[in-house]
């Protein structure tokens, strides 16, 4: 159905792809949040990754920041409808901590904790392959705290609200559990280009 | 049915699908739009909640925004207080152009956290156009015969400025303004503590709304009254056009 008098004033230009009812927010980063913002102090932090395992693993801060470095730079989408271009993250890609941990064969989803009780829910083919990681940095510098400073996890393949600030916890599991928002109403998947943007996309 | 059985999914909010909806009353307050819509077979929401409102040019591009609901459950049309951005494509569209009589493309009621269906008392901090979804909240629990339940501080530039500032007002809530002193004396200021205290209770949820700075501020303000954060919910919005 066209809106009446509607012509759109915010087209991307012609040779770039955006997903379907984005729009690009140039240089500005929205911030999103339905809970209080923490202090973490990374030295008090870990990341755990557990569940259908052969080796449950902890790692700290330092542990972290001991292994090859990962950058991921691209363009990133958020369910409300703005995407960024372009823009880059600092970490680890989490195929190096998912080859430490080794999946068992069940594992087909995870569920993602954060320290503040936020979670989410993935496929695990989401996290391999180069489609995931652990960042501390943007542009650069520090992870700032609105944005999941000190470290959150990043999946820019999928709606933003997937890739959990303040993460803490990735369970494999041979099921798929829904997470915050998806309990709320969003997609279990959240795939940008085919717009799964809420339950029954 | 409680707030306690909302955090726990033991009672899922409302939710719909798309619809055409037509735009029966429009009116202009400064640098806004208010459009109230008469929606077929409507779902009804929970105040808190959203929808979006989707646009479709001729030759099929599309833009769509969220924007909470202001009416509350029991209007029979389906309020939204819509801030008019000059650089908003959305927002100046629906401001500019829409007419009584027009219809809108619009999916919802949405979302299942940022809701208060007087269950438990509540505490609403809003700024700027932060205070449509507790606007919401004040009507339902006027409709409800709660408004026992409802503690509101809310904050804008100018009185002016603030939407639905009489009915806020009315209601009751902690008019903060901070370019101008407001009626009741306080003097121009940001919100600070003071605004708040009077109003923290031991129990029941935090609903904060508005700009990411003012809920961040207020979220910093009342932790530091002693609220447990797990108490506080928020909902943030940068610029969106």
């Amino acid at each position: 159905m066209a809106t009446r008098g509607f012509v759109g004033k915010r087209r991307p230009p012609d040779g770039v792809k955006l997903p379907p009812g984005q729009y690009d927010v140039g240089r500005d980063f929205p911030v999103l949040t339905a809970e209080a913002t923490p202090r973490l102090d990374p030295d008090l932090w870990t990341l755990t990754i557990d569940g259908l395992v052969e080796h449950e693993h902890t790692w700290t801060w330092a542990d972290l920041h001991a292994l090859p470095q990962s950058e991921y730079r691209g363009d990133i989408h958020c369910v409300t409808t703005w995407s960024k271009f372009d823009t880059s993250f600092g970490g680890v890609s989490l195929d190096l901590l998912l080859d430490a941990v080794q999946p068992q064969s069940e594992a087909t989803h995870v569920f993602v904790t954060s320290t503040t009780g936020y979670t989410t829910n993935l496929p695990l083919e989401e996290l391999r392959d180069g489609r995931a990681w652990i960042v501390w940095s943007h542009e650069g510098k520090p992870l700032s705290r609105e944005h999941g400073g000190p470290v959150r996890l990043l999946v820019p393949r999928l709606y933003f609200w997937k890739s959990a600030k303040w993460v803490t916890r990735i369970s494999l599991r041979d099921h798929d559990e829904q997470g915050f928002w998806e309990r709320n109403g969003y997609h279990d998947l959240g795939d940008p280009w085919l717009e799964q943007r809420y339950q029954g996309d | 049915m409680t707030d306690t059985d909302i955090r726990r999914g033991t009672r899922k909010a409302p939710s719909g699908g798309w619809r055409r909806a037509v735009v029966r009353e429009i009116s202009r307050p400064p640098n806004a739009v208010i459009l109230r819509l008469e929606v077929p077979d409507r779902v009804d929401h929970w105040p808190g909640q959203h929808y979006v409102i989707k646009l479709t040019a001729e030759d099929g591009y599309t833009a769509q925004r969220s924007y909470s609901v202001a009416s509350s459950p029991d209007d029979p049309l389906l309020e939204f207080w819509i801030e008019r951005l000059d650089d908003g494509e959305v927002s100046s569209f629906l401001a500019d152009v829409v007419e009584v009589g027009d219809e809108l493309e619009i999916r919802g009621p949405l979302g299942g956290w940022f809701v208060w269906t007087a269950g438990a008392p509540m505490l609403g901090v809003a700024g700027g156009s932060g205070v449509v979804p507790i606007v919401s909240m004040l009507r339902h629990g006027i409709h409800v015969g709660r408004t026992d339940l409802l503690s509101l501080a809310v904050s804008a530039r100018t009185r002016a400025e603030l939407p639905y500032a009489d009915e806020l007002a009315a209601g009751g809530a902690r008019i903060v303004l901070t370019r101008e002193d407001a009626p009741d004396g306080r003097v121009a200021a940001r919100i600070a503590a003071t605004d708040l205290a009077p109003l923290v209770g031991e129990d029941g949820t935090c609903f904060v709304c508005g700009s990411t700075g003012f809920t961040g501020a207020a979220t910093e303000l009342l932790a530091g009254l002693g609220v447990d954060v797990r108490r506080i919910r928020i909902e943030s919005f940068g610029p969106s056009g």
